[in-house]
């Protein structure tokens, strides 16, 4: 599975959620399917995108939130596990897209390359609902069971070291965080 | 040694009187009082983290909800942090309002905090943070005041270093 085929996917779903992503490939190519205002690329502080999320999740818990993470993020932050599990804030899905590699900056081998399991640390974590799959149409299927979900959920996704041609995107980092942070002031809760 | 009952009370009173609704926290002595104040109080959300920088990412959030918030922790715990003050809460103007026990000060009798205290103000320099001490329960709401005045309207971290004068007693 291809990262940006996932994405694909799922693209359709991500209107009127939150979507916070990590740095480098992931926000690439979620920018390169068209970008939207309720889109947040973290482009960088690695690892700390899921606790953005959380940070989110707690303040707006009738909006669901979603994090695209990658294995090198979440891997300098495995503490965001157990924090997440502590609060367990049902609109919270964490997406992590695991290439077992740090890609983005030359392809290195992450510690997932070599027997450790994420979506294991999950529940080991405390996060009951955590899945890891290599099938697209699987993958397809849980994100949406994911995001109904009553409790906080993980979702490991198995891709290829793939990234995109191209990192570059026209949008400032203010320039998206302004227009992000309007977004959600323009949500009207009921 | 007790960590004062009292003037933990006026910096959570402090705090409120922001507006501050998030809290996110590291356990450490002197900050006992004000986490369980927090954790006790149904209008604040207090947020226990593995690590203190996870704090950074959790007050961003609130920043982009609307909501205002602080944290709590050890200056070990900012020193911790700087990656995600620096490339997080300062590349994208997110406003920090860090409320910051300052161990490792003179009196401290703990070995194992002094290298931190030394090294704790020049870090907050280096770092362009804007930042006040805290030493006498009288200064306590109007500094906690301006501090949450200043990062909100800079939308950048800044700290105040509550001291060993004020928390224990």
């Amino acid at each position: 599975m291809k990262r940006i085929d996932a994405l694909q996917r799922i693209y359709k779903q991500l209107d009127s959620k939150l979507i916070i992503t990590n740095m480098g490939a992931v926000a690439a190519e979620l920018y390169s399917l068209g970008h939207r205002k309720n889109f947040f690329y973290l482009e960088h502080s690695m690892g700390l995108a899921s606790s953005v999320g959380l940070g989110l999740a707690l303040s707006k818990p009738n909006i669901k939130v979603i994090v695209l993470d990658g294995d090198g993020s979440v891997l300098m932050n495995l503490g965001t596990f157990s924090t997440i599990a502590r609060y367990n804030p049902k609109n919270l899905t964490h997406v992590i897209f695991d290439n077992e590699s740090l890609l983005s900056v030359g392809g290195f081998p992450t510690a997932t390359s070599t027997g450790t399991n994420l979506k294991e640390i999950a529940v080991s974590s405390g996060i009951k609902n955590a899945f890891e799959t290599k099938d697209i149409d699987d993958f397809e299927l849980l994100f949406e069971k994911n995001i109904n979900i009553d409790t906080a959920s993980v979702l490991v996704s198995k891709v290829e070291a793939k990234g995109p041609e191209k990192f570059t995107m026209d949008l400032g980092l203010i320039e998206n965080k302004i227009e992000f942070k309007r977004y959600i002031n323009s949500i009207k809760e009921n | 040694m007790a960590v004062s009952v009292k003037n933990s009370e006026l910096i959570y009173k402090s705090l409120k009187n922001c507006g501050v609704k998030i809290v996110s926290a590291l356990p450490e002595t002197w900050l006992v009082h004000l986490i369980r104040f927090s954790e006790e109080d149904p209008d604040m959300q207090l947020v226990r983290l593995a690590k203190e920088e996870e704090g950074v990412g959790i007050s961003a959030g609130a920043h982009f909800a609307g909501l205002k918030s602080a944290m709590l922790m050890q200056n070990h715990g900012f020193l911790a942090s700087v990656n995600g003050i620096v490339s997080l809460a300062q590349l994208y103007r997110v406003p920090l309002l860090m409320v910051i026990s300052y161990r490792g000060e003179m009196g401290e009798t703990d070995p194992w905090q002094t290298e931190g205290g030394l090294r704790t103000e020049s870090t907050l320099k280096a770092l362009d943070i804007p930042y006040d001490i805290i030493d006498s329960p009288e200064s306590v709401e109007k500094k906690i005041n301006k501090a949450a005045v200043l990062s909100e309207s800079s939308e950048r971290p800044v700290a105040l270093l509550i001291t060993r004068d004020l928390m224990v007693e």
